[in-house]
């Protein structure tokens, strides 16, 4: 086991710095993007999820257990928000038979 | 000695890809399994971080439960269709923009940080089921509480939601 734990090394935590932000980016361009809300819903799914994977890598690199605690608040947090929110995708779908969020603007103007 | 770059970068790359299929595939639930993909790299990413614990929950929690839940959602309402009118190719075009600053801006930030080691990084215990049980059960007590208090509550909305009739 320490064998192989001493072959996994030094990947820079800049390099983890550099993949979160990308995911994130990738995120933000979804969420403004897509007029589907289910696909906004998925786009901020993998913001979360680089937020996730950016704080267990500074929490493994610090050697700090509240770094992923935090993730897995975070994780039950994302958990009810998926589940809200697609009960409210449902009932829009059901009384205006789409999920374009561009005829929800009742409330815009 | 390269091994773990090579897992990460592999990692990283599919993570990408299917992270950049999932905005870009025409229906969706070809978005919401690509989006599937995504999450199992980040997994691999979590083991590789020597996260055990972090890893398994990711996969029981998103790749389990969350993505069922946008399957059984996409398959019971019939809405794996193309966007009837998908925004104009000049907005597309700002946006795309305007993300590509946001990510060169944030890695101009981040370009030349590091922490200083106190230890090798994937040496550490942390991540394990007992270590981080006890850090949970101690420390965290309450707001882990507070958390199932919020899935109470989170499981009596949706339901309210879902019902058929009027409320």
């Amino acid at each position: 086991m320490n064998s192989i734990n001493a072959s996994l090394q030094f990947v820079p935590i800049s390099y983890y710095l550099f993949f979160c932000t990308v995911l994130f980016c990738i995120g933000v361009t979804g969420v403004l993007i897509k007029r589907n809300a289910l696909l906004i819903l998925m786009s901020v799914e993998l913001m979360i999820n680089s937020i996730n994977l950016l704080l267990a890598a500074f929490s493994t690199y610090l050697n700090d257990p509240a770094g992923q605690i935090f993730v897995f608040f975070i994780m039950v947090v994302a958990a009810a928000e998926v589940a809200i929110g697609l009960a409210i995708i449902v009932v829009i779908y059901r009384t205006t038979h789409s999920i374009d969020i561009d005829i929800l603007n009742k409330l815009k103007w | 000695m390269m091994f773990t770059k090579y897992i990460f970068f592999f990692l990283s790359i599919l993570a990408l890809y299917s992270a950049l299929m999932v905005l870009m595939s025409r229906k969706p639930i070809h978005s919401v399994l690509y989006l599937t993909l995504t999450f199992f790299a980040i997994a691999g990413h979590y083991v590789l971080l020597n996260a055990q614990f972090l890893a398994v929950v990711h996969v029981i929690v998103y790749a389990g439960a969350i993505m069922v839940l946008f399957l059984f959602t996409v398959m019971l309402l019939n809405l794996n269709k193309e966007e009837v009118s998908p925004k104009p190719v000049w907005i597309k075009i700002v946006v795309i923009i305007a993300g590509g600053t946001l990510m060169i801006v944030m890695i101009g930030i981040f370009r030349g940080y590091d922490v200083a080691l106190k230890e090798d990084p994937f040496l550490t215990q942390i991540g394990l089921v007992k270590n981080l049980g006890r850090v949970l059960y101690k420390d965290y007590l309450l707001p882990f509480e507070l958390s199932s208090i919020l899935f109470l509550t989170a499981m009596v909305g949706a339901v309210l939601l879902g019902k058929k009739e009027q409320i």
